[in-house]
């Protein structure tokens, strides 16, 4: 069990019709780690995580988690697993605490038991002055919080996360972070799918970046934007964009490894990025504003997925 | 990590709806259990004394077992339309349950399990109300709700099935208006079957309604139903078994992608 993958996936396709979901991917997915899924809108994260969570059976492939089958044995994986899924779907006649009780019987946890786990988890949630609550009066990222104490009731060994901090305020978001890096700490093994740069960042160890259903990238958040971007980026704006934009970007050729020029200001990718700033003015160009900034995920993210918009 | 087998997930489910009805139970009285006595009152009462006897009964003693059965039905149609699909559309409970080892089985088996708790209790309430209007004739009353509970499930699990179908809560006006209303009025509740005419006369032996509305009679009267007991109970077991079957198939497919 020690050195097998949690998630082990082989050639694993998901097809809806005509449609091609997800187009035979491959994963290793170890204990204790935190792996994203970073990608698009229908990039296929969701349909994958699906097939993860033993809720959607993959068209082909071979899909094993926790070293079970996905497809037989669905019920004795799903007991160890636990789902947050994109959409709240907490009982909304329920209490706080009664959804989390309700939720831990499923799992077949006795009664004292599951009490005692809902107080416990209402606690790591910050959400213990509402258990006798309704939910529905509750703020989305109390919602959200309340989704991840259902999720760990049953003491999972693998957390899937979709999306887990969508549609959020900043303040629910930090939150929710910490309460998962916590969970990552205590050495749970969580699998999330985002498509916010940061949050991969911050919480994954390891990430792959989907587009149109297949992986187009994998490794560490540094390791990706080694292989992918510069160290630095340079932001430039000139007077007269856009219409000025082509011209610019073209005296700016060969000043970093490439450019990028957007309509309302031109990204230079350099190693260097004040080395890049003295090249710019020795070429006599005069930017009307300058940014030198540390390549992000994001870099890697457009530069792989596009910048067009998909939905 | 081991989790402890500590009740089944059907009688997890069955909880849940267990701990919603603990919410909600005030409003669910007038309809399954004052409602019948009104209509007892009204329709046995009022309009039994125009009427006299039936089959060599009183009206009242007549058209108790017939409003006892049609409670049961109302309550297994009504509990199974809106929960299921709003369980479905809009809570998404069951897409939460299906996160979990909870099967379709399970989902389907706990809500019927529910109903028949819901059932039990409107139908051995209203047996209570009657006694003292000497509306029971045989102690094989007693087996009235069995019968009802029965009913349920040869009822709910049909409705199930059709809820867990449809997309759009608009059909459920069809279901109510072309089968369950024309069930209750033409099901033995009111008027013995024997006043249709022959050709409406097998829709009210295809109905469990009726079959449940027969088994009541008999009890509650004392007398032989009127067809083979044992058929009766055949026929209701059988709708049991079809929307079981098909209640959890809709289920499945509802929830697989």
């Amino acid at each position: 069990m020690a050195d097998q993958p949690l998630i082990y996936a082989r050639g694993l396709v998901k097809r809806f019709g005509e449609f091609t979901a997800v187009d035979g991917i491959d994963l290793d997915v170890a204990p204790g780690e935190a792996f994203g899924f970073l990608g698009p809108n229908g990039a296929g994260k969701s349909s994958t995580m699906r097939m993860i969570g033993c809720v959607s059976t993959p068209t082909t492939g071979e899909l094993r988690i926790l070293g079970m089958d996905a497809v037989h044995d669905g019920p004795r994986i799903r007991a160890r697993l636990g789902v947050c899924p994109q959409l709240d779907n907490l009982d909304p006649d329920l209490t706080v605490r009664e959804n989390l009780v309700t939720y831990a019987r499923y799992f077949g946890l006795s009664r004292a038991e599951s009490r005692r786990r809902a107080d416990e988890l209402l606690e790591f949630v910050q959400l213990g002055d509402r258990a006798g609550g309704k939910v529905e009066p509750l703020s989305g990222g109390m919602k959200r919080r309340l989704t991840i104490a259902r999720a760990m009731v049953n003491d999972p060994d693998l957390v899937l996360l979709d999306e887990p901090t969508t549609g959020l305020d900043p303040q629910a978001r930090h939150l929710l972070w910490e309460r998962l890096f916590r969970l990552k700490q205590r050495g749970t093994t969580l699998v999330l799918t985002t498509h916010y740069m940061d949050e991969a960042e911050q919480l994954c160890d390891r990430l792959v970046v989907m587009d149109g259903g297949r992986i187009v990238a994998e490794g560490s958040p540094r390791s990706l934007i080694e292989t992918y971007s510069t160290a630095e980026v340079v932001e430039v704006r000139f007077p007269g964009m856009p219409e000025a934009g082509p011209r610019f970007a073209a005296a700016l050729e060969g000043v970093g490894k490439r450019v990028d020029p957007l309509p309302d200001r031109v990204l230079v990718y350099v190693d260097d990025g004040d080395a890049a700033l003295a090249e710019i003015h020795r070429r006599g160009l005069e930017p009307s504003s300058v940014l030198v900034r540390r390549s992000t995920l994001e870099d890697v993210f457009l530069h792989l997925t596009g910048r067009t918009l998909v939905d | 990590m081991a989790v402890t087998r500590g009740v089944h997930p059907t009688i997890a489910v069955l909880e849940r709806h267990l701990t919603l009805y603990r919410r909600l139970w005030q409003a669910s009285v007038f309809s399954s259990f004052v409602l019948p006595v009104l209509f007892l009152l009204s329709i046995g009462i009022g309009v039994g004394g125009y009427i006299g006897r039936v089959q060599g009964v009183d009206y009242l003693s007549w058209i108790v077992p017939g409003v006892l059965a049609s409670t049961a039905f109302q309550i297994a149609v009504g509990e199974s339309t809106y929960s299921v699909l709003g369980d479905f559309k809009w809570v998404r409970a069951y897409h939460a349950m299906r996160a979990t080892p909870v099967g379709p089985a399970d989902m389907v088996r706990g809500h019927l399990l529910y109903l028949v708790f819901r059932v039990t209790i409107a139908v051995v309430a209203f047996l209570v109300v009657v006694v003292f209007f000497g509306g029971l004739h045989s102690p094989w009353a007693l087996v009235t709700p069995l019968v009802c509970a029965f009913l349920t499930v040869s009822v709910a699990a049909p409705v199930m099935a059709f809820a867990a179908t449809i997309d759009h809560d608009s059909y459920f006006s069809l279901l109510f208006r072309l089968v369950a209303l024309p069930s209750t009025l033409f099901a033995g509740v009111f008027f013995p079957v024997e006043q249709l005419t022959a050709v409406l006369r097998p829709l009210a032996y295809a109905s469990p309604l009726w079959h449940a509305v027969e088994l009541c009679r008999a009890a509650t009267l004392g007398r032989a139903p009127a067809w083979p007991a044992l058929v009766h109970v055949g026929c209701l077991l059988l709708w049991a078994a079809a929307g079981l079957f098909l209640a959890v198939r809709a289920f499945r497919r509802k929830l697989e992608d």
